[in-house]
């Protein structure tokens, strides 16, 4: 069992508050992600869980068991790091096996364990090598076995895939994936790179200025981004913003002039919403099409094309100046400064208000 | 024209006389120093130096008579090694601190500790003298160990501070997540990683200690007398005798010269050793 629960945790360097009063909870063998760009928190945040930092304020519990003050030997939680954090005048049998030895378990004991640490990472040809001898993808196994040997309550992950190339990142990513199913094991993961939230987490936990912006599945966080930081951190290529202000309201939505000039009538609304109230609509490149006929024309000039072979990113400029991303199925030629016009799909649109928080669908579409 | 391979080949060469070159006349005053000790005493004196002569023993005889050449040798080994022990012992878990756990005034401490190195030593001989004097320390190994500790503190804890902030702070952070003590932590894995380091640093401390010649001239008269003090003893008061001087030099040298020389294969290997990531 390894349910951990955070409460109203802060955490301040210099009198700068880096995490500002997370609560957060964490079920036992769920694969956890924290996802942030750089400088959210989300690396302190789980030094803070490991106890590697201090406790401004707040509370973390591991099973019931209050675990604020208390050392990181005792937390029974493991770690990988980033740099992978090897002893380098250990041997990887001994890198290994030190935490055991030093909790003074029996030889047999820590025999058993590390060759079956190394049965499951494939280590056993590296045993006897020292962590210069390695190259970097089996350093990362190396680490990742030191914290099974110790069958630790939870894994806590910080970006240990950074340090890999693209393609051993890949195959890592997988393996961890794998290695989480067959340990059955609680694991919390950091990462900038949005890729490995989605790919690898159960629950997906975003972070931006010290603070929780939202959890959830995946893809509940990507098709249904709580903030305008939720909807515009998530996907690639990011979801376009479009500003605009609110021109009609009624029962089945309401109706938003965009700045890019047109108008485009949606299905959302609340009690707060009015006319003249400023917006902002967010679509996914996935939902943008060169039009045929019909509603929602968006006039647009062409910017330059990615044409990867499967799909094509076009890149438009509205006329009001706002970006643009456009991901087409195929190729699609299209030239440089060329106008294009645009459908949006209302049924994918998100909207925003002034405040950055989503407007939720109008109460008799949602009924 | 010369070719690029024949400039690269020109400028090897001339490097590597002027190594030569700077290596020699470095070496030369030792190379004269135990030359010297084998001359008879008019030999010595000769005008123009002589290079060739008839080699003697009579200078290291006179030196075995005369004095107990291995009471002060032994006082050497004892006071140099304690002190550099004692150091250490203190200076790693000084350094351990100011590089791991840094505060606002770790710079400027460190800062403070090596200007008491600009003191001139002959400041403070009064007040050492009459401490020293007063708790009966007097021409004994123990005030010796004590104050060349405390003088080669400030370069010992500096050194080894510059090797432990090399080392990633991630490595003892995955040390105390495996459950390892703050001694364990500094003992078994931050002390072998930077041996090399330590090592140099030890070497340094030991050769310090076994050539300082100022308090030991100062504090000690026979019974804790080092060999520098054997040294001075050959100085001044039958006048010069050069051949005897060199010789005594010679035998004071020895030691530690052999000593550096066979550590410092071990000290190259020691620096190469052990990668970080």
């Amino acid at each position: 069992m390894a349910n951990l629960s955070i409460r109203n945790l802060q955490k301040g360097f210099d009198g700068h508050a880096i995490i500002k009063g997370i609560d957060l909870d964490v079920k036992d063998r769920e694969f956890v992600v924290f996802v942030g760009p750089s400088g959210c928190g989300k690396s302190t945040l789980l030094r803070l869980i490991a106890g590697l930092e201090d406790v401004t304020a707040g509370t973390i519990e591991l099973d019931g068991r209050d675990i604020t003050q208390v050392t990181p030997a005792k937390r029974d939680l493991a770690m990988v790091f980033q740099t992978y954090a090897l002893y380098p005048h250990m041997t990887v049998r001994k890198n290994l096996s030190f935490a055991l030895d030093l909790a003074g378990r029996k030889k047999d004991d820590i025999e058993a364990k590390v060759s079956e640490a190394a049965r499951i990472l494939e280590l056993g040809p590296l045993l006897e090598r020292k962590p210069k001898q390695l190259s970097g993808g089996q350093r990362q196994r190396v680490a990742i076995g030191r914290a099974i040997v110790r069958n630790p309550k939870i894994f806590l992950f910080d970006e240990p895939l950074s340090n890999l190339d693209a393609a051993l990142r890949v195959q890592t990513r997988l393996e961890l994936s794998r290695l989480h199913k067959e340990l059955q094991a609680t694991m919390i993961y950091v990462t900038h790179d949005q890729v490995e939230a989605m790919t690898l987490a159960d629950k997906v936990v975003v972070l931006n200025g010290g603070k929780v912006e939202q959890v959830g599945s995946p893809l509940e966080l990507y098709h249904h981004p709580a903030n305008l930081f939720v909807a515009g951190f998530l996907g690639t290529p990011k979801m376009g913003f479009l500003k605009g202000k609110i021109s009609r309201v009624d029962a089945a939505g309401c109706e938003v002039e965009l700045d890019a000039g047109t108008r485009i009538t949606l299905p959302f609304g609340n009690a707060h919403m009015s006319i003249g109230n400023p917006v902002t609509l967010g679509i996914r490149p996935e939902h943008l099409n060169i039009a045929k006929d019909g509603d929602c024309i968006l006039q647009v000039t062409a910017d330059v094309s990615e044409r990867l072979g499967s799909d094509t990113y076009c890149h438009v400029r509205t006329q009001s100046g706002e970006a643009l991303t456009m991901r087409i199925r195929g190729d699609l030629a299209s030239n440089y400064g060329e106008t294009l016009r645009l459908h949006l799909d209302s049924a994918h649109c998100h909207l925003f208000d002034a405040q950055g928080l989503v407007i939720a669908k109008a109460l008799s579409v949602a009924a | 024209m010369m070719t690029l391979k024949q400039s690269r080949r020109l400028q090897s060469v001339l490097l590597g006389t002027l190594s030569w070159a700077i290596a020699a006349l470095v070496f030369f005053p030792i190379f004269w120093m135990v030359l010297t000790s084998f001359k008879t005493e008019i030999d010595a004196f000769a005008t123009p130096p002589q290079f060739i002569f008839t080699p003697t023993l009579e200078n290291y005889l006179h030196i075995q008579e005369r004095s107990d050449y291995f009471h002060f040798a032994w006082n050497s080994i004892l006071i140099s090694f304690s002190a550099t022990i004692l150091c250490l012992l203190i200076a790693v878990p000084a350094a351990y601190s100011m590089a791991f756990f840094e505060t606002k005034r770790t710079k400027s401490t460190l800062l403070w500790m090596l200007s008491t190195k600009m003191l001139p030593p002959v400041g403070v001989l009064m007040p050492i003298y009459l401490l020293a004097k007063m708790f009966g320390l007097l021409d004994t190994r123990f005030a010796l160990i004590v104050i060349y500790t405390l003088i080669n503190l400030p370069i010992v804890v500096w050194m080894i501070y510059t090797y432990f902030k090399d080392i990633p702070g991630e490595i003892l952070e995955a040390s105390r997540l495996d459950g390892a003590t703050t001694a364990q932590e500094i003992f078994r894995v931050l002390v072998p990683i930077c041996k090399g380091g330590l090592a140099s640093t030890a070497l340094l401390s030991l050769i310090l200690c076994w050539n300082e010649a100022f308090w030991s001239l100062n504090l000690t008269s026979s019974n804790a007398a080092p060999l520098t003090a054997l040294i001075a003893s050959y100085s001044s008061p039958e006048g010069l005798f050069w051949a005897k001087l060199s010789a005594v030099s010679t035998l004071a040298c020895a030691p530690i010269l052999i000593f550096g020389w066979i550590s410092q294969k071990q000290l190259v290997r020691g620096l190469s050793f052990g990668a970080v990531k």
